[in-house]
């Protein structure tokens, strides 16, 4: 890691995928074409375009990828609003990586898990999806629920039906809002979907989505047996430094940049409600 | 001039809590000290009792908390000095609060005390300070007590006092004073001779100091924007802190053109900078070039009054004339 | 342990002045005391402290970190710091020395920040004792003994001399390049000195403040306290408590386009502003309680939880004295404590 912290790395971006009508996909590298850093799963970095701002983002492509990293982002304030009209060739600054990841090596190995996303929330997760199919035999069965409002605004749509469903001991269980011409699969939301499911208890459950989503999720994943202690999710607060200084990312005493993102349900129960 | 003191404001906090004209009182808390009185609601005739004081150092305009206070159930009552009261008629006519939901009484005030200038004269370490007619008699840690002349450590609102008049009330404690002819534009003038220079480097030195607390802005009677140009990410002029010198200033400067002809001089803003800023000088230097471009107009005297420069008459200075005569 | 007359001490100032940039207390307007460069002609001030605190030295209020230039879809990034001199900053109190040690706590725990950290590897502190404390001083309440004050070099001050001990390396340097305008001298007097500032500490109006029911673990118990309401009901939302605390550290990042480049500066921020926590998609505090509370909560809890037990105060009392509606930490304390507190 960079030693001076605030001090970012020029990245490139390579390529710039159109995943929904609000989120895209960049491809960083280095001017030199390399990987910028190694993370872990669930770690992210700081990118900023210099004028307009900086913001923590999830680095969304696994560590196993050797070439690049991949921020998918949607647009929502000045930062992503401004990253949105980038085009190949632009040029950011990366800094990172931040925070602590999912504990893939040592809590997940050999157990079952199980994905819940909403919308963009499956950014975060695919980092970790795709690192635990590379290294399949570590796992037990992968369950990935994944829902949106509709087709058009599911992320990763092509990666997903592709790859991830193609895989064996893989299950892909995709859901949107309401009835779509043209979509054949479950329509409904994603919290109803999981109870539908009904997954047995033996597994690790990570969640990542829209408040709502994770407070319903979490109440169906508790009636269907599950303890808080098997549960993890990803937070996001306003960030400035990445390092837990500048003071605004707490949550109580802990910062989501240093201390998170990555929480099991029973640590935040220790935490006030405050995010 | 009847003499108001924490006993009688009681006495009509407590009938008037009792009689449900009003179900909370807007008043000043005690502090650790005899100084650092809090702002404070209260309901009861207990808490009341308890923490409630008035005296000396009572000086904070409570015309802004309305906005606050009157949205919530039932009538508040408020104690207003006349000065306070101009605050209250200009909120009333940027319609920032039902005055429906507000009882106002009416005190009449011979100035208050400032804390600072009794450290600054008397002792930099005071456990507490009482009138004795025209005197304050300042108990301090070091020195024993001291007396000091009342005028001597008066707030310089105060010493230059534009009115004991009230121009809002639902009832008054005492009789009514003037509207008094103040020394209030001393100061601007002194400015006013000094040369460009000159002043550039009164104000470069005075604005220097500032730490962009937003103290002056926040307590302000006059900055009731729900989202503040300088509190708004978005707006390209947010800033906490002096990006370059010039931008520093201008934040003042900015304040003071946003205020103009609905500042009523309170002196809230001087009061709490913690750098001791006269802004108040800036404030009243528009108010005195207003009364002498436009006429003679003081903000919040009268509810619903058009201020000048809100206001277009035939008689309207023309733009080149107000320029020679900032020139004079 | 070295003394000096004070009508001497011009010449010990000049002395340091030749080696590194000397900062000393210096009296303002309306006997606001802040420190100032020094140079021939200019006077200590004998207030007790400064407005400002002395974070500033080490943390300023706003500082480039660095400056980018960008052409076309290109960036080129420019670190242009430069080495800064030595320099001795004279006359902390001993609240003020204490704060150093809680901003390092944060600025030099992994990853460190190298701007803090070059300015505390420049910086010789010569703590000042308090011979007079104010009203609104309670730093024993955090285990401060004004009387002997941490530091570099600890001074003490009487009516005609000023003593000099070094408690470091660094001091010991700067005590040995002044040698030939000090003298040695015994600790009799100051050790009278410390008796008397002792005598007086326990006199304090504010003496009793405990930290007893604060610190860490205590989350739980008062973040949903009912007090947050009424000690926060009419907070303005300014930061006058946080910029002229000496330990609020919380800074933004921000982007200032020069018209010829993009500086990238941070500045103090404040956890009282409404825009602290505002992300483009929502607010985690909302409410001006909710602000309120972050900050004490900071400084009574979180920090102890993440720094052994040590309280993010020193007891300077400047919020006291600077608040404009005199809400402050004591207030706060006493409130959320009960009875017991007060």
């Amino acid at each position: 890691m960079n030693n001076e912290t605030l001090i970012p790395k020029i990245g490139v971006i390579i390529d710039v995928r159109k995943d929904t009508p609000d989120i895209k996909t960049f491809r960083v590298v280095s001017p030199e074409g390399k990987k910028l850093f190694e993370h872990r799963p669930g770690q992210c970095a700081m990118v900023s375009i210099p004028g307009v701002g900086e913001a923590m983002f999830s680095i969304t492509s696994s560590p196993t990828n050797t070439e690049y990293m991949e921020f998918s982002i949607k647009k929502c304030g000045c930062v992503t609003t401004w990253l949105h009209q980038a085009e190949v060739g632009q040029q950011v600054t990366v800094r990172g990586p931040y925070g602590n990841p999912f504990p893939v090596d040592d809590v997940f190995a050999g157990k079952d898990l199980l994905f819940v996303a909403g919308g963009v929330g499956l950014a975060p997760l695919r980092s970790v999806i795709n690192y635990c199919r590379h290294y399949r035999d570590r796992y037990g069965k992968i369950d990935i629920v994944y829902g949106s409002r509709s087709k058009d605004d599911l992320l990763d749509y092509e990666e997903i039906i592709n790859e991830w469903s193609t895989d064996e001991g893989v299950n892909v269980h995709l859901t949107i809002d309401r009835e779509q011409e043209g979509w054949d699969g479950h329509v409904g939301f994603v919290p109803n979907y999981v109870k539908e499911l009904g997954f047995d208890t033996n597994k690790i459950a990570v969640l990542c989505g829209p408040p709502i989503m994770i407070k319903f999720t979490l109440e169906g994943l508790r009636s269907l047996g599950f303890e808080k202690t098997q549960v993890y999710t990803t937070l996001e607060l306003r960030m400035k430094c990445g390092v837990g200084k500048c003071g605004r990312c707490n949550v109580g005493s802990k910062y989501v940049c240093k201390d998170g993102p990555v929480f099991r349900f029973d640590q935040l129960d220790e935490l006030p409600n405050e995010y | 001039m009847q003499k108001v003191t924490r006993e009688v404001l009681l006495e009509k906090a407590k009938a008037l809590l009792a009689d449900g004209t009003v179900n909370r009182v807007l008043g000043w808390k005690k502090g650790e000290f005899t100084y650092d009185v809090t702002p404070a609601v209260f309901t009861t005739v207990e808490e009341l009792d308890k923490d409630f004081v008035y005296g000396e150092f009572c000086g904070a305009n409570f015309s802004k908390y309305l906005v606050k206070e009157a949205k919530k159930d039932g009538k508040v009552l408020v104690f207003l000095k006349p000065c306070d009261t101009y605050s209250f008629n200009q909120l009333l006519t940027e319609h920032r609060f039902d005055k429906e939901k507000v009882y106002a009484v009416g005190i009449p005030c011979d100035g208050m005390v400032d804390i600072d200038k009794i450290k600054e004269t008397v002792s930099e370490s005071v456990l507490g300070a009482t009138r004795d007619g025209d005197n304050i008699v300042v108990e301090t840690l070091y020195d024993g007590k001291k007396t000091v002349s009342r005028e001597g450590v008066l707030a310089e609102r105060c010493l230059n006092c534009k009115s004991k008049k009230h121009v809002y009330y639902d009832e008054l404690i005492g009789d009514d004073g003037e509207v008094l002819d103040s020394n209030r534009f001393d100061e601007v003038e002194k400015l006013e001779k000094m040369s460009a220079d000159e002043r550039y480097a009164f104000w470069k030195n005075e604005l220097s100091r500032c730490i962009r607390c937003n103290a002056c802005r926040d307590i302000c009677p006059a900055c009731t924007c729900e989202k503040c140009v300088f509190g708004n990410p978005n707006s390209g002029v947010e800033n906490k802190a002096i990006s370059d010198s010039f931008e520093e200033k201008m934040f003042h400067i900015i304040r003071a053109f946003h205020v103009a002809g609905r500042c009523t001089d309170c002196g809230e803003c001087s009061r709490v900078c913690p750098q001791h800023i006269p802004l108040h000088l800036l404030n009243r230097k528009f108010i005195k070039d207003i009364n002498s471009f436009y006429g003679d107009y003081q903000a919040g005297e009268e509810i619903g009054s058009r201020a000048p420069l809100v206001n277009y008459t035939k008689e309207d200075l023309e733009p080149s004339e107000a320029v020679n005569k900032g020139d004079e | 342990m070295r003394k000096i007359s004070l009508s001497n001490l011009d010449k010990l100032f000049a002395l340091i002045a030749e080696n590194a940039k000397l900062y000393i207390p210096v009296d303002g307007k309306n006997g606001l005391a802040s420190f100032k460069l020094w140079e021939d002609g200019v006077q200590m001030s004998n207030a007790l402290n400064t407005t400002r605190s002395a974070k500033d030295f080490f943390f300023p209020q706003t500082e480039n970190l660095m400056e980018f230039k960008t052409q076309g879809k290109n960036i080129e990034i420019i670190d242009n710091r430069t080495e800064k001199e030595d320099f001795v900053v004279f006359g902390v109190r001993g609240c003020d020395v204490k704060s150093f040690e809680i901003l390092d706590r944060v600025f030099l725990s992994e990853p460190i920040d190298t701007y803090y950290a070059s300015r505390r590897e420049k910086g010789v502190i010569v703590s000042l004792a308090c011979g007079k404390p104010a009203e609104t001083c309670f730093c024993k309440t955090f285990g401060i003994d004004p009387s002997s004050p941490a530091g570099d070099v600890t001074a003490w001050k009487t009516e005609t001399d000023l003593y000099l001990k070094a408690n470091t390396e660094k001091g010991e340097k700067l005590l040995k390049a002044v040698s030939s305008v000090t003298e040695e001298c015994g600790e009799d007097v100051v050790e009278e000195q410390k008796k008397a500032i002792n005598a007086i500490m326990d006199k304090l109006p504010l003496k009793d403040l405990s930290t007893e029911k604060f610190g860490a673990g205590k989350t739980k118990e008062y973040f949903d306290s009912p007090a947050w309401d009424e000690l926060s009901s009419h907070c303005l939302g300014c930061g006058t408590c946080t910029f002229v605390c000496p330990t609020c550290q919380c800074y933004d990042i921000k982007d200032f386009n020069t018209g010829n480049g993009v500086k990238r500066f941070r500045c103090w921020d404040s956890c009282m502003y409404s825009d602290f926590t505002l992300m483009a998609h929502g607010n985690s505090r909302l409410s001006q309680k909710e602000r309120f509370r972050q900050r004490f909560m900071h400084k009574l809890v979180y920090y102890p939880d993440n720094n052994d037990g040590m309280f993010s105060c020193v007891g300077c009392g400047r919020c006291l004295a600077k608040c404009p509606i005199s809400m402050n930490i004591v207030k706060v304390m006493k409130t959320l404590g009960g009875k017991e507190n007060e």
